[in-house]
């Protein structure tokens, strides 16, 4: 079964960049989240395999999403991607420490994203 | 992604950079009036950077890297000033539109052409003076009010520097847990945030899950001032507990000021619970917009359109079965064409309503415009916009936004005077530019008028008599005076500014009001200013027409401009200087006889003519026609650049049996017939 992504970005660009990233590496179910909110929604429905989220969100950050992930037993095991912007590594830092897996700054390149998936979740 | 393959990516991202840009715009005006109160909200500051941040962000993505590099300066420079390290000043106000302009102009030049560029030295420049005259922040309050690490760890920078800020001002620090329904916790956490937020500041909101199952915990931090005992009030529920977390000390000599205010939260009316039915379905709501490009809706109107237009033909062959004969087949047939027609009737309306757009983001880029202008003049405007939520077609809207703009330059730079000026004249030394939109039947009106100097007659008068347009002895009206300055040529200001003078009159707007159907008024009052009023149809497109003959032409008038229709007796048409007209209900009605105005041959026979009445705004005229062949609806073409001269035709509709017809330009007409006696001179 296709694997299933988990897309937690504000910017409508940025997930349409994302996805066809994603889209371009095989056969991957994404679904995606415009908002914190919406990822805690998505979260208990969906059988996440990864997750991929912005740090800059209107609602909760994604510092916050991430220590949510983290502390609830369904999903500490999940994989985690943080994206940050350059400058903010102190946010960047926090995220890892609190238990993402791997971050990418803005701008990345579709082979950075590419790779950090075949990491985690291996090739299709 | 750097590839720039990706089209649809980048159109994409042209569409949001513009609509952040546009909201920034809103952003920075509301924090340039905080400022001057005094009390600028956190929010907002954060909403800036948080845009600024995003365009870095997207135009990264595509190698765009003076969009990214002017982005990132700004961001840095709102950085400083959300956490504290730079002070809110006038000149980080006049920098911040500066560099939006900028921006504005890149994303635009880049749809045109993606290597587009402009020179970003002295923006950055300015950015980066402002950013090293910034203060040093002070000691960590962190150690003194021994804030626990595990809070701090999800804090973002900026979260902990509002925190931070919550501290050193003395105010109370509270922590509350609230465990919410899965399936509505958006809305009670609105609800919630918008109680604290009256009493003071969220720092932030931390879900966490919860043991009970369908729930989910939210440990929510609030700064307040004094409003301890109204949050553990109003939050008095067996699902949220109200802590402690740091006593403050207070300030001394300092009210509280309640943040958040400005950003206006969200009525939620007292319902806790959401209705339990929709929970399964909404759960999956991402975003519920999709972006459209305006061509793949054009097309699908035509679609429309012609499908409007077969139908009409099966209608026919209805008819013609019969006739000939053949009743219940052709009955028949007609049943089943009403049903296609109502079916019809509500898929064009469905597209109709798709392409429909508020006028608020055209109304929007009028503020950075008017910012601009009057900052170069050095002149103090307020604008007032009304009615954006009024809804026109987006093709009409983007037609629209050059005529808008060109009056809005005109009041910013002939209307209004200087500062100085209008206190002399015992006017505010701001002058105040009103945008208002509101649907008036199946039009839209759309009016802009400002407290300026107002247009002097006499100048008009002596400007059109130098110019040979009228004659030095002709006594014209107001109405004809007004008229004149709509005249190819005609401009009042005799030296040629930046800013209106480029060659562009009001001829060009109401050439282009009347491209679109519309009508444009115009009424002034030397000292107290000028308004003009648009008057437009909230759609082109697919119109009813009301369809007429003279002599041995046909013509479309539309119907959403025809008021009534009589039938007249020939005898019952007088001449008042010169001017055929009809009394009608105690009132006198100006004929305009088609004829005479496309130089038709004149039947002459007729024993009787139909007269329809078109109105437009507030006024009302007569076209005489020989008859009136019935109700249908036209797809409107344009006729081309070739054809535009012509006065009076506002394009050509397709009636269905391949037979052209001409569709009048109701605006035009009255104009050229009302124009009254300045007519003789022209």
């Amino acid at each position: 079964m296709a694997k299933k992504i988990l897309i937690a970005e504000d910017s409508s660009t940025m997930r349409a960049l994302i996805v066809s990233a994603i889209s371009a590496l095989g056969d991957f179910t994404i679904v995606e989240a415009a908002n914190g909110f919406d990822a805690l929604r998505i979260l208990p429905q969906e059988k996440v395999d990864l997750v991929i989220t912005d740090i800059n969100m209107p609602d909760i950050n994604g510092l916050e999403l991430v220590n949510f992930i983290r502390n609830n037993e369904h999903y500490q095991q999940t994989p985690l991607i943080i994206i940050s912007t350059e400058g903010s590594e102190k946010d960047r830092e926090k995220g890892l420490r609190l238990g993402a897996d791997a971050y990418l700054v803005k701008p990345f390149s579709p082979g950075d994203l590419q790779s950090l998936l075949q990491k985690y979740l291996g090739r299709e | 992604m750097a590839d720039k393959t990706n089209s649809r990516a980048i159109k994409e991202f042209l569409g949001e950079a513009e609509e952040i840009i546009e909201s920034l715009n809103m952003d920075v005006v509301a924090l340039g009036d905080a400022a001057e109160q005094g009390d600028v909200d956190p929010d907002l500051i954060n909403r800036i950077f948080r845009g600024a941040h995003s365009i870095k962000g997207l135009s990264g993505m595509f190698g765009f890297e003076d969009i990214s590099e002017l982005a990132h300066h700004s961001e840095d420079l709102l950085d400083g000033l959300r956490l504290g390290r730079l002070p809110l000043t006038k000149e980080l106000i006049e920098v911040l539109f500066e560099v939006l302009e900028i921006l504005f102009r890149l994303v635009h030049g880049k749809g045109e052409d993606e290597n587009f560029t402009l020179n970003l030295a002295p923006a950055l420049a300015r950015i980066e003076a402002l950013r090293t005259g910034g203060a040093a922040a002070g000691d960590d309050p962190f150690e003194k009010y021994r804030i626990d690490r595990a809070i701090l760890n999800v804090l973002t920078e900026y979260e902990e520097h509002r925190l931070r800020e919550n501290l050193v001002k003395g105010r109370h620090l509270l922590r509350i847990v609230a465990t919410l329904d899965l399936a509505s916790f958006d809305q009670e956490l609105a609800e919630i945030t918008d109680i604290l937020k009256r009493q003071g500041e969220v720092i932030s909101t931390l879900p966490s899950s919860s043991d009970q199952p369908g729930r989910i915990a939210f440990q929510i931090l609030c700064g307040t001032a004094a409003g301890v005992d109204q949050i553990t009030e109003a939050m008095a529920s067996e699902h949220i507990s109200v802590e402690v977390l740091v006593q403050g000390e207070g300030e001394p000599g300092k009210a509280p000021g309640a943040a958040g205010e400005a950003e206006g939260p969200t009525e939620v009316d007292g319902e806790f619970e959401a209705s339990a039915g929709t929970d399964a379905t909404t759960l999956r709501s991402i975003s519920r917009t999709v972006r459209v490009d305006i061509d793949k809706l054009d097309t699908l109107m035509n679609i429309v359109g012609e499908l409007v237009l077969s139908k009409g033909a099966i209608a026919t062959i209805g008819d013609q079965l019969k006739g000939k004969g053949q009743a219940a087949l052709g009955g028949e047939l007609q049943k089943a064409t009403r049903i296609l027609e109502r079916r019809l009737d509500e898929l064009q309306k469905g597209v109709m309503e798709v392409r429909m757009v508020p006028v608020a983001q055209l109304f929007e880029k009028m503020v950075r415009i008017v910012r601009r202008i009057a900052s170069e003049q050095g002149k103090k405007v307020g604008l007032d916009l009304a009615g954006t939520e009024t809804e026109l077609d987006k093709l009409i809207v983007e037609d629209l936004s050059d005529p808008l703009m060109h009056l809005i330059r005109n009041a910013v730079d002939h209307g209004v005077e200087s500062p100085e000026e209008r206190v002399s004249a015992g006017k505010p030394e701001k002058a105040t530019i009103g945008i208002r939109a509101f649907q008036k039947g199946n039009h839209v009106v759309i009016e802009v008028d400002d407290d300026g100097r107002g247009i002097d007659l006499e100048h008009v008068r002596r400007k059109g008599v130098h110019l040979g347009l009228i004659n030095e002895e002709a006594d014209l009206s107001r109405e004809a005076l007004f008229e004149l300055l709509f005249t190819p040529g005609f401009s009042t200001r005799d030296e040629v500014t930046d800013l209106s003078g480029r060659g562009v009159g009001l001829d060009v707007v109401k050439n282009n009001i009347s491209a679109m159907s519309g009508m444009i008024e115009l009424n002034s009052e030397p000292g107290a200013g000028t308004f003009f009023g648009i008057t437009l149809p909230i759609t082109l497109a697919i119109i009813k027409a009301l369809i007429v003959r003279v002599g041995t032409k046909t013509y479309a008038i539309p119907i959403n401009s025809v008021l009534e229709t009589l039938m007249v007796d020939p005898a019952s048409i007088k001449t008042i200087e010169r001017r055929e007209v009809i009394e009608l209900r105690e009132a006198t009605l100006p004929l305009l006889r088609l004829a005479n105005i496309f130089n038709l041959a004149d039947s002459g026979d007729a024993k009787q003519s139909f007269v329809a009445v078109v109105g437009l705004a507030d006024k009302r005229m007569g076209i005489v026609v020989d008859d009136l062949l019935g109700q249908q609806d036209v797809v409107i073409k344009s006729l081309g650049n070739t054809l535009a001269f012509v006065r009076g035709i506002a394009g050509a509709a397709d009636l269905g049996n391949q037979r052209t017809v001409l569709v009048l330009d109701v605006g035009g007409l009255m104009g050229e017939a009302l124009r009254g006696e300045a007519t003789f001179y022209v």
